[in-house]
């Protein structure tokens, strides 16, 4: 009943498939199966040929079973009935060696609605193949040509995907969704003698008709040239302007912090902290994957409840985290719709799909800046182009937070001279209260978090 | 028999050359949270990738359907980069005679009957008596968990959260080509993590230990869970009264093991052939040239023994060798698979990788490693009178055109006056691959692996790293505190 106009027979399939599932539960069990099924193709040129043509489809089912507060699950990477129902058979078994837990079980319909998301686009369909050929081939030419500084484009890629999935439980829940994705990515080497400096394009949209060849060519280009010459900077305590990617990977960072599962296992530095002042009154943070331009919008979470906003901070205060079912019993409330997977192999968990900063903090719609203005704020620091070491060097459990940059002084306003070699380090908890400036630059990236410019004073600049 | 009808079907547009790569894949994963065992989960995935080369360009396919209907499908459209007809037919004879009239599916059966492995004198699993994991009882598996939460709880009252997680895996692979290649193997992997947290006056802090070897069950004949927990809640515990770590150029000793990973990034990636052939690796054309410290003897070896990283064939059907990248600081030689070898007019070095039958394969290192030297692990802190001594990294990235890396410390001390003091808080670790290579002064004779997954272009892989302690001296460390 739920299955709108926008999701294709695909999806109509795999509901047929789910409700099967559901129907061979037993008695004493809750069965829920989730099914998805893409269809994907990846372009790589290099020196003005196709280096590779990929295309692919996959399918698969993963099944959960509850019983008497038990859960096991198992998944099969196969829609073939014979393969379902080993993979039931293996879920029910796996259930009998988990350890009995109240908050364990499958979630309940809440009643909420679905808001109607355009996420299909028909136009990828009709695109022919030999035009996305040409626009990678097209962009690899640009970038070559683009700049005499430009030494080697290794790899220009484009790729689309159209996905459906379908979920239904022996508790009510039944979904359906599809969605069309695509992107067009470049790197380019910028070289003068021994210097070799890396840049990076990426742009996004629902079908080829939306990419913007001509950004992924800028950003690319412009973000190698400007690293040619990059020194060693001293070590100093500065004001840091994060790039939108930056911003993104640190929003993403700390996502798992505002997790309900990781509060409710005593994983997060906010656990306890609802109701206080955790950062500026400048940073409003929200998380809301009805927003159809985000890249995690889903009309659905990953256990089948409607998808909804959440202000997670307001002005520098906590007011609360993300819940799938299982960690809304566990805390006492109830789901915020925030069940996430990794695809049908994984059981799904709590997780944030399309987090970004409020520009200018919730009301005060005038704190927001564009980039320039932030600069000009910020005065004199270090504007860092990209990061290296998310996964090894932020703890989001101790909220230690060290990585690797590149990028550019920030000399009386404007962008200086190039700087790598370094890191920029403090801790989460105090870089969410030394926001000094957020922009207005907000980018659609691909990930769990948009990005956008986002300033920090009392940084621990690490060089010479 | 239907391996050579797919390929021919592969190469009927033209193309010179054609793959069938298939592969079935049992996974069981079993974790403890919060003193419970949470989830059980068990997948069966299977499936094959059909790759057909023609002049600069791959096409490839894949399907989870392994009859032949399936893989004809999947050959047409993994040629379809082929159309412009070069090639013409092609008639294609694979393997010896006994494999005639076999399915994909009945090979994949006995891929273990495939593999070099069989007649290999550094056999890694054959020797000895494997524990299929699907031979051994979840709830043997179960009983691991709980008995590491306990010891993991034991090791002090500070230890306010546990995750234990268990995870084995059995691939069977088969590999053909047109060239008439049939290879296969049968890899098992079992790998054991323990993640503590541990709460104190400044906060919380964590520390995480793992065990892994490309075997069965057997693996905790050899390692002891309580041990790993133990040592897991012992970092944690020891972190609490941790310091900031300092910023600046300091000299920094890694201890044997987990400092593999230090070569993975500032040399590893850089040393992989796609970089070198695309010009965007930092060790272009620099072959024979001096690239490290006299000291540095770098190894990848993906048949080390039973290691994270091991297997008999890669995922092109090479046999696994041991490359020597760099001997006594002079490299050597870079790491090839397939597609960028034949560009060369060269064989594999056995570095032809993918995460599964959906991937390309693409060069990937193996178990990489330094070899011993001579010095004494002790009197190479006793040297220093500021620096710092890391006992366990985390994981790290690089960018190898540049060979800017970094790699983070998640278990680290002060070394004041040659002594190593009080611990330290996570941080990165920053420098350029070819000046830290160079940088070090000292290697011990105390040889460790450890192991990782490491990812490349959206792939992961399980890999292993390994190295005596050394000393570099003078790296960037990423702390807040001023040296």
């Amino acid at each position: 009943m739920l299955d709108r106009e926008i999701t294709g027979e695909q999806a109509e399939g795999l509901s047929a498939i789910v409700s099967k599932v559901i129907s061979w539960s037993k008695d004493g069990e809750e069965v829920e199966a989730y099914a998805s099924k893409s269809e994907e193709t990846e372009i790589r040129v290099h020196n003005g040929e196709i280096e590779s043509y990929t295309v692919a489809t996959d399918a698969g089912v993963g099944i959960r079973v509850v019983k008497g507060h038990r859960q096991g699950f198992a998944y099969a990477g196969s829609l073939e009935e014979k393969a379902i129902a080993s993979a039931l058979a293996e879920a029910r078994d796996n259930a009998d060696f988990a350890s009995e837990d109240p908050a364990v079980g499958l979630a309940d319909p809440d009643g909420v609605l679905p808001v109607e998301l355009n996420l299909w686009d028909s136009a990828l369909e009709s695109y022919p193949r030999n035009e996305k050929i040409s626009m990678a081939l097209s962009t690899e030419e640009r970038l070559r040509n683009g700049d005499k500084r430009i030494r080697e484009v290794p790899s220009v890629d484009y790729a689309d995907l159209s996905t459906s999935s379908a979920i239904a439980s022996t508790r009510g829940i039944t979904a359906s969704t599809s969605r069309t994705r695509c992107y067009l990515s470049a790197v380019a080497l910028a070289g003068e003698e021994s210097d070799t400096q890396t840049g990076f394009g990426i742009s996004t949209a629902s079908s080829p008709v939306g990419l913007d060849q001509d950004k992924v060519i800028e950003d690319a280009l412009s973000r190698a040239i400007r690293m040619l010459g990059a020194k060693k900077p001293r070590s100093a305590r500065t004001t840091v302007v994060f790039d939108p990617r930056v911003t993104q990977a640190f929003l993403s960072v700390l996502s798992s912090a505002l997790s309900g599962d990781s509060v409710a296992k005593g994983r997060s530095f906010l656990a306890h902290r609802v109701g206080e002042q955790v950062g500026s009154n400048l940073l409003t943070l929200v998380e809301d994957p009805t927003d159809e331009r985000a890249y995690g919008s889903s009309p659905y979470d990953a256990e089948g409840l409607a998808s909804r906003r959440h202000v997670l901070i307001m002005e520098g205060v906590l007011l609360g985290f993300l819940h799938d079912s299982t960690s809304a019993r566990r805390m006492g409330t109830t789901s915020t719709a925030s069940a996430v997977r990794g695809g049908f192999a994984t059981p799904p968990g709590v997780g944030c799909r399309a987090l970004r900063l409020e520009p200018g903090g919730g009301a005060s719609a005038e704190r927001a800046l564009d980039p320039t203005e932030l600069l000009i704020k910020v005065g004199d620091g270090i504007y860092v182009q990209s990061v290296t070491g998310m996964h090894s060097g932020v703890n989001p459990i101790s909220g230690d937070f060290s990585v690797g940059i590149e990028g550019l002084s920030i000399r009386g306003g404007e962008l200086g001279d190039p700087v790598r070699e370094a890191t920029v380090a403090s801790t989460m908890q105090r870089m969410l209260g030394s926001v000094v400036a957020i922009g207005s630059d907000i980018e659609w990236l691909p990930g769990i978090a948009a990005g956008q410019s986002l300033a920090l004073a009392d940084m621990s600049l690490s060089g010479l | 028999m239907s391996i050579e009808r797919v390929l021919h079907r592969a190469l009927a547009k033209g193309g010179e050359f054609a793959e069938i790569f298939a592969e079935d894949r049992r996974q069981t994963a079993a974790v403890l949270d919060d003193r419970r065992v949470e989830d059980l989960s068990s997948g069966a995935d299977r499936g094959a990738g059909i790759r057909v080369v023609a002049g600069e360009t791959t096409g490839y396919a894949y399907t989870s359907d392994l009859s032949e209907r399936g893989l004809l499908e999947a050959a047409e459209a993994a040629s379809a980069i082929a159309s412009e007809g070069k090639g013409g037919t092609r008639i294609v004879h694979v393997g010896n005679s006994n494999l005639q009239g076999g399915s994909i599916e009945e090979l994949l059966e006995a891929a273990g009957d495939l593999s070099p492995r069989r007649s290999s004198p550094r056999d890694p699993q054959g020797s000895a008596m494997r524990m299929l994991p699907e031979t051994v009882s979840k709830a043997d598996k179960v009983n691991l968990l709980l008995r590491a939460d306990d010891a993991a709880r034991s090791a002090g009252g500070a230890i306010a959260q546990v995750t234990i997680s268990y995870a084995d895996s059995h691939r069977r692979i088969v590999v053909a080509n047109s060239d008439g290649l049939v290879s296969g193997d049968d890899q098992v992997r079992t790998r054991f993590i323990v993640s503590c947290v541990a709460i104190g006056d400044s906060g919380m802090q964590t520390g995480y230990d793992t065990a892994g070897k490309t075997v069965g069950f057997e693996l905790f004949n050899e390692v002891d869970v309580e041990d790993v927990a133990g040592n897991a809640a012992r970092i944690a515990l020891a972190k609490l009264d941790a310091r900031p770590a300092p910023t600046g150029v300091v000299p920094v000793v890694i201890k044997a093991g987990s400092g593999g990973i230090l070569f993975h990034e500032a040399c590893g990636h850089g040393l992989e052939a796609d970089h070198i052939l695309k010009n965007s690796s930092v060790y272009t054309n620099k072959i024979g040239e001096r690239v490290a410290s006299s000291l540095v003897t770098l190894v990848d070896d993906g048949g080390f023994g039973d290691e994270w990283g091991s297997y008999a064939i890669d995922d092109e059907g090479h046999p696994a060798q041991r490359n020597v990248l760099i001997a006594e600081g002079v490299l050597t030689d870079y790491m090839w698979d397939f597609l960028r070898a034949r560009k060369e007019g060269r064989t594999s070095s056995g570095n032809g990788r993918r995460q599964s039958y959906r991937h390309l394969p693409m060069v990937r290192m193996t178990n990489t490693f330094l070899l011993n030297g001579e010095d004494d692990e002790e009197a190479i802190i006793e040297e220093i009178p500021f620096g710092v001594y890391v006992a366990k990294l985390g994981g790290g990235q690089v960018d190898t055109a540049s060979g800017d890396f970094v790699f983070g410390m998640s278990e680290a001390y002060l070394i004041e006056r040659g002594k190593v003091g009080g611990t330290l808080r996570d941080a990165n670790l920053i420098g350029n691959g070819p000046e830290v290579l160079q940088r070090i002064d000292a290697v011990a004779g105390d040889f460790a692996m450890t192991q990782g997954t490491c990812g490349k272009d959206g792939q992961s892989v399980p890999v292993g790293c390994g190295q005596p302690t050394l000393r570099i001296s003078g790296i960037t460390i990423g702390g807040t505190a001023n040296a």
